[in-house]
């Protein structure tokens, strides 16, 4: 039975009496079987443990090693693990180093134990001894092992044979990243390791100099001088003939490659000098690498990511983009993907040169793999421009149709921004959203029921339009709740419009109230339906008795039956609807009018504070939803935000709407009972806004330019820029120019002008989008220029802080 | 650098666990857990590479074995397979067409040639023949002192 495991022409003997144990453990029929058997093994490991050395020490710890393995506690051998490490056996030492990486860690006290043996086995006459303390140490070091043992591993990376210098410099490496401090002490030691002809010494080196260049400025700039040195290596590397101990696959060892390269990657970053140095090696690893294995791909990749990285010149950097433009079309699934995370980086930067593979990324929304495609989802939307929209959009509303689930939210809204920014017309962003809503209305995000709300009562014109067709939408299905939401709304607001039978956009359609009023009373009636979607549905058929004509009782009895609603927010509205029909129903016309045009929420409201609230206590929300129907995204119209930033006293006046006279009445959903209507309808004088807390971010000259911003969502913040000229003389070609880091994303919207006359007689305002993904650290660089009495003005600030809403 | 290595086999089991960073041990069973849950959940031809928390995992199948390669964020994911199919094919090289049964009833050795190939969480050496020269030496070392002998030579020296 043994034999199968017995000598191969280089292994050495095997354990026997480990192997029988494992035998015997993999036998048990049971986990309870097995734990039987692991307690008694342990029982007799930790009797031989007590035991004096009867040579077979290691056993008995390669038999608690593999049990460990399978889960169980081995915290008893820690103390075994010591004594080994310090016995002067070597296959001792070897399955003590073994355990001591196994079982001990540097919270351990027993780590401290083995500082003494690892000390003296780096010093030790053989140099196996001397790698397993080397191991040991890299492996589970603790910064006090560290900063003890760390002189020692300078010695070895100086005057030793390789095999012990390439350990020495990953030891130094674990060493500089536990303690930040020693990376000085092995500069000197790793600069001179570059002229090693041993490969594992010379990858060492330069793992060991990337450490340190990644964590100390000052070192990189010293470490600039070995590019050339660097460069050298890598040419002889690529133009090598066949090194049987390197080759992979026709590549001469990748591995070394690929760290040269990185490291060459951190050495010309922002440095022209660097780059240019570099920039014929990278041509040449670019053209000449063989790409047909993964092997030279991964070489390719890196050589890719350095060009994109450092200072290159245009010709390389679209050698790198077209060599990711392959690989879109590599047929390994792995290439593909990696390609698509590169282009992501590159997107902000290098738009242009992305945008040409637009087309096979776009295809890639259809691969089988959910990796793939997420990549390519993220990809997707931020190619979307105004001229591509239309054809992107239909590529989109495809895959949002057919994607898994976990990326349906991240599409769905990735869908409604892009539509948002670039929508060609009105009508066309309405159906797109009504598109998202009909195939994945359980996954958008809460605000988009209000937003549509707002889009669709802004766009007067399509009104007709947009009722029949959400009308047509509600008959099909019902189960979409944010699309019921919106539909139950608009055919309250707009009911008489769908009953007018004729629209100018759609097939006319004949429709009578009752047909109306069954639809609403199905969505009520459903159990398919959210309390939430009731209020709206129940809302909707009280707003309909001042549009409809002939079946006005009918709706009065659906109003009263809800009266005694278990729901205790159905009844709640019932009861104040009842009201309106009975003791206030010379008041039904004016509260239940037609909506004015919500304006879009800019900087300066808050919400739940604001007058607005006086208009959204109409809308049928639950009293928390009230309070954030107002859209949180940043206006796409510039917005006359004068009045409101300075924080003035002037109370907003509600737009002109459709066939409005009177302002509308505010109706509290928590009111109690309809008597209340009267106490609230003496409120009318709307309260003065609470502005954004806004700095002053700059002021010379007699120009101030201050600044607010309003968070928007978790990434995504807007910026409002206000400039004042206190100059007895006007200013004109003022404009601003922002930059922010490079992983932000900024969107500048048109400035309200771009003259500032004297004496802070007008301002000018201009809002600025930011999109802040990875959460970096945000400033933003203004470059502020104007003309003044003739003459030309430019002066720029950082902002470091952005006050928050 | 590379944070762990992980064996399993199709049914979960752990063959191997390499942590290049200190981690209580609660903590590895429950990286352990999602590990193998995430990695045994993927379809057969799936891309090889995944994302989990702030790192990620490069896994490939050979044969009845999984091995599961968690990297920082910036490492080059095509070297990441490379470097797992590096070590299996220092594991064939040893036991002569390497099988799950070999590196379950010699485990201690399939550590032992990782900690010849990788050190610190980074490759230490490029050159197969130099991996395996290394193995057999200490090997010969182990097989010719367990005898009783308690002391080296002072001079065996072999690269």
């Amino acid at each position: 039975m043994l034999q199968r495991f017995v000598n191969t022409s280089n292994a050495m003997s095997p354990s026997v009496p480990l192997q029988e144990m494992i035998r015997a453990i993999r036998s048990a029929r049971t986990q309870c079987e097995e734990r039987g058997v692991i307690q008694r093994e342990c029982a007799a490991i930790r009797a031989q443990f007590r035991q004096a050395d009867n040579g077979g020490r290691s056993h008995n710890l390669a038999k608690l090693l593999y049990v460990h393995m399978l889960g169980y506690p081995a915290h008893f051998g820690q103390m075994e693990c010591v004594r080994m490490i310090a016995s002067p056996r070597y296959s001792e030492k070897r399955v003590g180093y073994l355990g001591a990486m196994m079982l001990l860690d540097e919270k351990q006290d027993a780590s401290l134990l083995i500082t003494n043996s690892i000390k003296n086995d780096l010093s030790h006459s053989n140099q196996y001894v001397q790698s397993l303390a080397l191991c040991t140490l890299a492996c589970m070091g603790s910064a006090e092992m560290c900063r003890d043992l760390a002189p020692e591993i300078d010695r070895l990376l100086r005057a030793s044979n390789s095999y012990i210098k390439k350990k020495a410099a990953l030891c130094a490496v674990h060493i500089v990243r536990k303690v930040h401090d020693l990376g000085e002490l092995f500069a000197p030691a790793a600069r001179s390791l570059l002229a090693e002809k041993n490969h594992g010494v010379l990858h060492g080196a330069v793992v060991l100099i990337t450490e340190l260049c990644e964590r100390n400025p000052e070192t990189l700039e010293r470490f600039r001088k070995t590019v050339p040195d660097l460069v050298q290596i890598m040419k002889g590397l690529v133009i090598s003939g066949y090194s049987p101990e390197h080759d992979v696959a026709g590549i001469s060892d990748p591995f070394l490659q690929v760290r040269i390269l990185r490291l060459l990657r951190i050495l010309g970053r922002n440095n022209e000098a660097a780059s240019d140095a570099m920039n014929d090696l990278l041509a040449q690893v670019a053209t000449n690498t063989d790409s047909t294995k993964t092997v030279g791909n991964a070489v390719l990749y890196e050589t890719v990511l350095t060009v994109l990285d450092i200072k290159s010149e245009s010709g390389l950097r679209v050698l790198a983009v077209n060599i990711l433009g392959r690989f879109l079309l590599n047929n390994d699934r792995n290439i593909r993907y990696i390609a698509m995370t590169s282009l992501q980086r590159i997107v902000g930067t290098d738009h242009n040169a992305v945008q040409r593979h637009r087309g096979t990324i776009v295809d890639c929304l259809k691969d089988q793999d959910a990796s793939v495609k997420r990549r390519a989802l993220e990809l997707s939307l931020a190619l979307v421009s105004a001229t591509n929209i239309r054809s992107m959009m239909k590529e989109l509303l495809l895959f949002l149709s057919s994607c898994p689930l976990e990326l349906r939210a991240q599409a769905a809204s990735g869908i409604f921004n892009a539509a948002e920014r670039y929508a060609p017309s009105q009508r066309w962003h309405i159906d797109t959203i009504l598109h998202v809503l009909t195939t994945a209305g359980g996954d958008v995000r809460d605000e988009t029921v209000p937003n549509l709300i707002q889009l669709i009562t802004n766009t007067s014109e399509l009104h007709c339009y947009t009722v029949h067709k959400l009308y047509r939408a509600l008959l099909s299905d019902i189960s979409q709740q944010s699309l019921v939401q919106v539909a139950c709304w608009c055919i309250g607001e707009y009911g008489d419009l769908l009953l007018r039978g004729e629209c100018q956009e759609t097939e006319p359609v004949q429709v009578t109230e009752d047909d109306v009023l069954d639809a609403l009373e199905t969505v009520l009636q459903s159990h398919m339906s959210a309390p939430a979607t009731r209020g709206f549905a129940l809302t909707a058929t009280m707003k309909l008795s001042t549009r409809i004509t002939d079946n006005v009782d009918r709706i009065r009895s659906i109003v009263s039956i809800y009266g005694s609603c278990i729901d205790v927010e159905l009844q709640q509205r019932a009861v104040e609807y009842n009201a309106l029909f009975k003791k206030y129903d010379h008041m039904r016309a004016a509260v239940l009018e037609r909506m004015p045009v919500i304006e879009k929420n800019s900087p300066g409201h808050t919400n739940g504070e604001s007058t607005r609230e006086a208009v959204k206590e109409v809308q049928p929300a639950k009293v928390k939803q009230a309070e954030t129907l107002l859209p949180q995204q940043p206006a796409s119209q510039v917005c006359d935000l004068l009045d409101l930033l300075g924080g003035s006293e002037e109370p907003l006046q509600p737009n002109p709407a459709v066939g409005s006279t009177l302002p509308v009445l505010p109706v509290s959903t928590s009111s109690t009972a309809g008597g209340d209507l009267l106490d609230l309808l003496g409120g009318l004088e709307p309260t003065p806004l609470t502005p954004a807390p806004t700095v002053t971010v700059y002021e010379k000259g007699g120009v101030t330019l201050t600044l607010s911003s309003e968070k928007q969502s978790d990434s995504g913040l807007t910026v409002t820029l206000t400039a004042c000229n206190s100059t007895d003389s006007d200013i004109s070609s003022f404009t601003l120019q922002a930059a922010v880091p490079k992983s932000v994303q900024l969107h500048m919207k048109a400035p309200s002008g771009d003259s500032l006359p004297a004496r802070g007689a007008a301002k000018v305002t201009q809002m600025v989008a930011l999109s802040n993904p990875n959460k970096v650290n945000l400033k933003m660089r203004i470059r502020i220029s104007y003309t003044s009495q003739g003459s030309a003005f430019q002066d720029t600030v950082q902002v470091d802080s952005f006050p928050e809403h | 650098m590379m944070r762990f290595l992980l064996l399993f086999s199709r049914q979960g089991k752990l063959r191997l666990q390499k942590w290049f960073t200190p981690i209580p041990e609660r903590e590895k069973k429950k990286i352990i857990r999602e590990m193998t849950t995430m990695v045994l959940a993927r379809q057969p031809r799936s891309c090889n590479f995944l994302h989990w928390k702030d790192l990620k995992i490069i896994y490939k199948r050979y044969a009845s074995l999984y091995f599961c390669l968690a990297i920082e964020n910036h490492e080059n994911e095509l070297l990441a397979l490379e470097v797992i199919h590096r070590y299996v094919e220092l594991l064939d090289k040893y036991f002569g067409n390497v099988c799950e049964l070999d590196i379950i009833f010699n485990f201690e050795k399939a550590y032992f040639i990782l900690d010849e190939f990788l050190l610190g969480g980074e490759i230490q050496e490029t050159s197969k023949q130099i991996v395996n020269r290394c193995i057999e030496s200490s090997d010969m070392l182990q097989e010719y002192y367990c005898e009783g002998e308690t002391d080296f030579p002072g001079t065996w020296r072999k690269l």
